[in-house]
């Protein structure tokens, strides 16, 4: 499919188009935060503790006087880089393993399809808070572990792809010609591959902005002071009966987030693909 | 099966062992009491003076018999008994939340189907993804505040109150159902939007077949058609997906079980981790993955039941 024409049918799916806007906005808002946030995230001020929000702290402060949306705003960035990380990570180990197992088939595809079958018995929460209670929780820890976890979809997915365009003219036409096999793998079948790859790996973000705010939710995530949506709701949990507002905003925003995501994930397939609608 | 099995034996170990420095630090760097004479033959103890293979093989050679080893924490508890006599809890929690995720997405992703591109397929869909979006641990807390600080109709935590005791049968049974009704509630809505979507597009390729446009044809009224040729048909392969949510809603169990105090084998974990209780954290892991392995295989017996196709071959 041509660039153009892509982008032409993507502008028509409005709801595509909308949660491109979200993610695209979270990116601005990110990268500008030390000049959009009001406030210093860390800043503790003892005398506003738990203030509900007013017009100086437009979402209420926390439990140590920390503005809330100054923190939020923090937190976007740090949810931005454990989603692009962990999947980047997940989705590298995933593309290389189902590309080696659908080309070169055999007990190369037996041995790494069984990994694939027993690492998806482990319920992915418990395998990722073993390792993560083993190396100390940190949001490099953190990003590398989701990343670890999350790569079997993308194998299975990239194999099947492999299988089926390994036998087509054009890779036994590079093979002619005297192509190696990374040569093929790479150069000529992964970018046929890839429009798959692509819209698991903006599903994949998603996934893993949840997984990390559910970590730090539960105090195995990023750290404190570190702001991160999850760790703020930890303090909204603490706070239950007085400070509703630690607990409403933080998720709203998760929501918003991993909704755009999927959004952008769901449109890009529907695109590339409008036979599955 | 088995190679599966021996699989995730490996995995679990090979886990626990990227610790770096050892388990049992955690019990003597706090005492300056400890020599260093102590200390090696506390890592003697738990066998962790021996090469890793053998490590492995004792370990192997225990859980043969179940024999989970004992728990760091300072009640040496054997893992085994720490773990069963908190896994019902979670089994029924779990089970009552895949009931409830039946007869709630079936008919919904039915109607949907049915009546697709209506006004209710539109909110269906607006919910689905919503609901995929939400974080449950975020609406608990939200249905928290709601029923349990302001409406104070529902308790937050525990499985029973504090005076459980001495309420009649009945009060007592009640108590129960008011203390589960937010934990299963939301540890079902994470699989609900999912299935709803499923059975919506299986309802869908279903609809199109040959055969429904044979049964209409012979002047079946919609709703024989609809309930009684097409459901059947739709609902079959729901059953895998109920065999591979199992992982999500045992792991989910993790979060709900922490954060309504529930005595279940997700706070074990949650708590083993906290603690780094490595026996326990160990035979969690090797538990949790057993009962998805169960999960895939009851999946493929109850298919292989309902689908004469997949008996033949």
């Amino acid at each position: 499919m041509m660039k153009s024409d892509f982008l032409y049918r993507f502008s028509r799916n409005k709801i595509a188009v909308a949660g491109g806007g979200v993610v695209i906005l979270l990116f601005i808002i990110s990268l500008l935060a030390p000049w959009v946030a009001p406030y210093d995230p860390c800043e503790v001020n003892l005398q506003m503790v738990l203030a509900p929000p007013s017009p100086g702290h437009l979402l209420g402060t926390d439990q140590l006087g920390r503005d809330v949306l100054s923190r939020m705003i923090w937190g976007a960035r740090i949810s931005l880089k454990v989603g692009f990380v962990a999947t980047g990570i997940a989705i590298l180990i995933g593309t290389i393993l189902g590309a080696i197992a659908g080309y070169y088939g055999k007990w190369v595809d037996v041995a790494i399809m069984r990994f694939v079958d027993i690492m998806l018995c482990f319920p992915t929460f418990f395998l990722i808070l073993a390792v993560i209670a083993i190396l100390e929780p940190s949001i490099w820890n953190i990003m590398v572990v989701i990343g670890l976890t999350g790569w079997m979809g993308v194998t299975r997915l990239v194999r099947a792809d492999f299988i089926s365009l390994k036998e087509r003219d054009f890779v036994q036409a590079a093979r002619a010609i005297g192509a190696g096999d990374l040569r093929i793998i790479f150069v000529h079948i992964l970018p046929n591959a890839m429009a798959s790859v692509l819209v698991t790996a903006t599903l994949g973000v998603a996934g893993a902005i949840l997984t990390e705010s559910a970590l730090s939710f539960l105090g195995i995530g990023v750290q404190p002071p570190t702001p991160s949506w999850g760790n703020i709701l930890t303090a909204g949990k603490d706070n239950i009966d007085i400070a509703w507002w630690l607990s409403l905003y933080p998720g709203l925003a998760i929501l918003i987030t991993v909704l755009g995501y999927n959004l952008l994930g769901e449109g890009i397939r529907d695109t590339l693909d409008p036979r599955l609608r | 099966m088995l190679p599966l099995l021996i699989g995730i034996t490996i995995v679990c170990f090979v886990v626990m062992r990227l610790a770096p420095g050892s388990p049992t630090d955690l019990q003597t760097q706090m005492n300056p009491r400890v020599s260093a004479e102590m200390r090696e033959r506390l890592r003697a103890m738990y066998d962790l003076d021996k090469p890793l293979h053998q490590q492995y093989l004792s370990w192997l050679k225990k859980l043969a018999v179940l024999d989970l080893g004992r728990s760091f924490s300072p009640d040496h508890r054997p893992v085994a008994d720490k773990i069963l006599e908190r896994l019902p809890i979670t089994i029924i929690l779990n089970i009552l939340s895949l009931i409830l995720i039946l007869l709630v997405a079936i008919p919904l992703g039915v109607l949907s189907a049915v009546r697709k591109d209506s006004l209710f397929d539109r909110i269906t869909a607006v919910f689905v993804f919503v609901g995929f979006a939400t974080p449950t641990f975020w609406l608990a807390l939200l249905l928290m505040i709601l029923f349990g600080v302001h409406l104070g109709w529902l308790p937050v935590s525990g499985i029973r109150s504090l005076n459980y005791e001495y309420l009649p049968p009945v009060a007592s049974f009640i108590d129960l159902v008011k203390h589960l009704i937010l934990p299963v509630l939301l540890s079902a809505f994470g699989g609900l939007a999912g299935l709803s979507r499923y059975m919506r597009a299986n309802m869908l390729e279903v609809i199109r077949q040959d055969y429904i446009m044979t049964a209409r044809a012979k002047g079946l009224s919609e709703g024989v058609v609809i309930y009684k040729h097409a459901l059947r048909n739709a609902l079959l392969p729901v059953i895998t997906i109920l065999g591979l949510s199992v992982p999500g809603l045992i792991g989910g169990s993790v979060i709900f079980e922490t954060i309504f105090a529930i005595p279940g084998m997700g706070q074990l974990f949650y708590m083993s981790v906290m603690a780094r209780d490595y026996p326990v954290v160990m035979g969690i892991l090797f538990i949790g993955a057993v009962l998805t392995l169960l999960g895939n295989l009851m999946a493929d017996v109850c298919y292989a039941l309902t689908d004469p196709r997949i008996r033949v071959s």
